[in-house]
């Protein structure tokens, strides 16, 4: 029997007792759906984690912050004064974790001199209290601070340039509707205004140019200001402030080669570490969604790998059924000369071919469903996240499941296969 | 002249072991000539399926040896045997062992499938068998929906269809009617007197036994001389 000949037999076969076939192929068509959308959303997000760190995260920028003290604990007494330790200037005290040391002038100089890095910037906190466009009223801004670890994903307009003396704005796109203009382009290139206030609780007013609008991103919603634009309003607020306030920042950022190899930038935040000082990359900082979500999807996984393998289980009673029912036939083949090799791979074949067809079609059920349900999560709850596509299918992952179930249909055959494939044609053909 | 086409010496075969142990044949010996129509006959339970399931190589002696051609099939492959099953040998059941949702012609055509042959060769061997036995208009009906003596032919015409050298035929008339089975015996000797192909027949019907060459009887596991029943002569 030719290999095509097998085929066509599995095949022709596998539609014989069709409401036995079609129940087989329903479970597997469960965990094969459940696997793909499970799949399907792992890469959907995951792929949304990877954009934004490409597109938006700076690759050669640390974010340096002190390593907090653990706080005390329960029972535990206060923990001895240290008067070189400054609190961030109006920051409230934290009781519960958090930053609660903060980096000093001395602390920004030894970074400086850590090897490896070349440029360090404290992120100046700047809180100013309102925004508004042309006289269409004042509303509450928040200020995106670690503007310096990323870049925009901008909508329109350009992504502001360090070196730039210009004071220049990125809005979100959430902005624009409330503060009156119609579209996206129209922002670019307008003034807007800016409210802050001194130490003293005096108001000032500066304007800046739009430069550009941003999607929504998991990294950072508010308003990202230009550097110049920073310390414009940072001078602003320092406008009044006694001279024994020392000044202390919750993070920095710092330069470092951008050709530095993996172990060189581990042993630049070790480091970094020994000194007192926890240094993250935004690929670090992104990492721990990836981690999260990692374990869900595999939680995820699992449960349609469950699914998967009763539905095996449903292959084998299927096909042991079939043996059964075809004990004559298979005696008669073999009476015929057929070999047990060839019944063996006849019976596989069906297995696989009953694989097939299962995950075929859940793969081609969970893209639909998956479609649609992406489609219309992204145009609702999620419209704001832009670029996130809940569930991406992508063939390769798609004909892996797909691969993969044939595989558990074949082995899940075996037994029922090696059964057929032992039968001694004298017995079979005498069997009633 | 004729040469001898199957040989046993001094087979044995047994089935179960301990007090349950039967022995289904006790040292039975036989030559089929080639072109000879043999009948094997005995009652149920005699051996003379087990005799015949021997010589077709469908199952393998405890004791004694046998010769196909010549040749020791335990010095085969199992691949081998297949070969000399599906090429020289034809089989003819009682209860016919046809796949019955599957046409005439795919039943037919089942051993040119097992042998390898091509799609279209096959096809056209088993319409000119088919032909020859007058069931071609018959080639697109399924199995089931045949009566007895037609799905008979097509057996034999499936048992044909390789050119065998000999076929098997166990009980062949045994679920017809004794008209139709009148008609599938001419068949069958037609194909033994037109084309020289061996016939070996178990049976325990008398008539068909005389209409063979020669007869061999089977009790209890051992040739006899004669069967004590009426019309059966040595």
């Amino acid at each position: 029997m030719s290999i095509l000949d097998i085929l066509h037999a599995a095949v022709a076969n596998t539609f014989r007792s069709r409401l036995r076939t079609t129940l087989t192929v329903v479970a597997i068509f469960i965990g094969a759906c459940t696997l793909t959308l499970t799949n399907a959303i792992g890469t959907g997000i995951s792929g949304y984690l990877d954009v934004q760190l490409a597109s938006v995260g700076a690759p050669d920028v640390l974010s340096i912050s002190k390593t907090s003290t653990a706080a005390p604990g329960l029972g535990d007494g206060p923990a001895e004064y240290d008067p070189a330790a400054l609190t961030a200037s109006g920051a409230a005290a934290t009781e519960t974790g958090g930053p609660s040391a903060v980096l000093s002038p001395t602390d920004l100089n030894a970074i400086a001199d850590t090897d490896g890095i070349s440029d360090v910037n404290p992120v100046i906190a700047v809180t100013p209290r309102w925004i508004e466009y042309g006289e269409q009223g004042k509303y509450v801004i928040v200020v995106g601070a670690n503007s310096e670890m990323t870049k925009a994903d901008l909508a329109a307009g350009t992504q502001l340039q360090p070196s730039s003396s210009a004071n220049e704005v990125l809005l979100p796109a959430s902005y624009l509707a409330t503060l009156g203009f119609d579209n996206t382009e129209e922002a670019i290139g307008k003034t807007i205004s800016l409210g802050v206030a001194d130490y003293t609780g005096a108001m000032h007013e500066v304007t800046a140019t739009v430069a550009g609008v941003q999607n929504l991103t998991l990294l950072g919603v508010g308003v990202r200001l230009s550097r110049a634009l920073t310390d414009e309003l940072a001078a602003i607020q320092a406008t009044g402030k006694p001279d024994g306030v020392g000044t202390g920042y919750f993070l920095a950022t710092a330069r470092f080669d951008p050709a530095a190899t993996p172990n060189q930038l581990t042993a630049l935040k070790a480091d970094l570490a020994d000194q007192g000082y926890t240094a993250q990359t935004v690929a670090d900082q992104i990492g721990v969604f990836q981690t999260i979500l990692t374990g869900i999807i595999g939680v995820l996984n699992g449960f349609a790998g469950i699914a998967l393998i009763a539905a095996g289980v449903g292959i084998i009673n299927t096909l042991l059924m079939s043996v059964q029912e075809r004990t004559r036939e298979i005696g008669l083949m073999k009476a015929m000369g057929m070999s047990g090799r060839r019944v063996y791979a006849l019976f596989s074949t069906e297995a696989i071919f009953i694989g097939f067809l299962g995950s075929t079609l859940g793969a081609l059920v969970a893209i639909i469903i998956g479609t649609i349900v992406s489609t219309v999560l992204g145009n609702t709850i999620l419209s704001d996240l832009e670029g996130l596509q809940v569930m991406q299918f992508s063939p390769a992952p798609v004909a892996g499941i797909i691969l993969l179930v044939m595989l558990i249909a074949f082995l899940a055959g075996t037994l029922p296969a090696r059964r057929a494939a032992r039968q001694n044609p004298i017995d079979a053909l005498r069997y009633e | 002249m004729t040469s001898t086409l199957l040989e046993a010496r001094a087979i044995k075969k047994s089935y179960g072991r301990g007090p349950a142990r039967f022995d289904a044949l006790d040292g039975v010996s036989l030559n089929v000539q080639a072109g000879e129509a043999i009948a094997i006959v005995g009652k149920s339970g005699s051996g003379k399926s087990t005799l015949m399931h021997l010589l077709a190589l469908l199952d393998t002696p405890d004791g004694g040896s046998v010769r196909v051609n010549g040749a020791d099939p335990t010095t085969m492959s199992t691949a081998q045997i297949g070969r000399v099953r599906n090429r020289d040998f034809g089989f003819v059941f009682q209860q016919f062992f046809l796949t019955p949702n599957a046409t005439v012609l795919e039943n037919v055509m089942l051993p040119l499938k097992i042998a390898g042959v091509g799609a279209r060769e096959r096809k056209v061997r088993s319409m000119a068998v088919l032909e020859q036995l007058e069931l071609a208009d018959k080639a697109k009906n399924t199995a089931i929906n045949l009566s007895g003596g037609q799905k008979q032919r097509v057996v034999i015409a499936r048992a044909l269809v390789n050119r065998p050298q000999v076929i098997f035929a166990d009980e062949p008339t045994g679920n017809l009617d004794t008209a139709t089975g009148r008609l599938v015996e001419n068949l069958l000797f037609s194909l033994n007197r037109d084309h020289g192909i061996t016939l070996v027949i178990v049976t325990h019907d008398p008539d068909l036994a005389e209409r063979c060459d020669r007869q061999v009887f089977i009790r209890d596991g051992r040739e006899v001389r004669a069967l004590d029943y009426t019309g059966a002569s040595a």
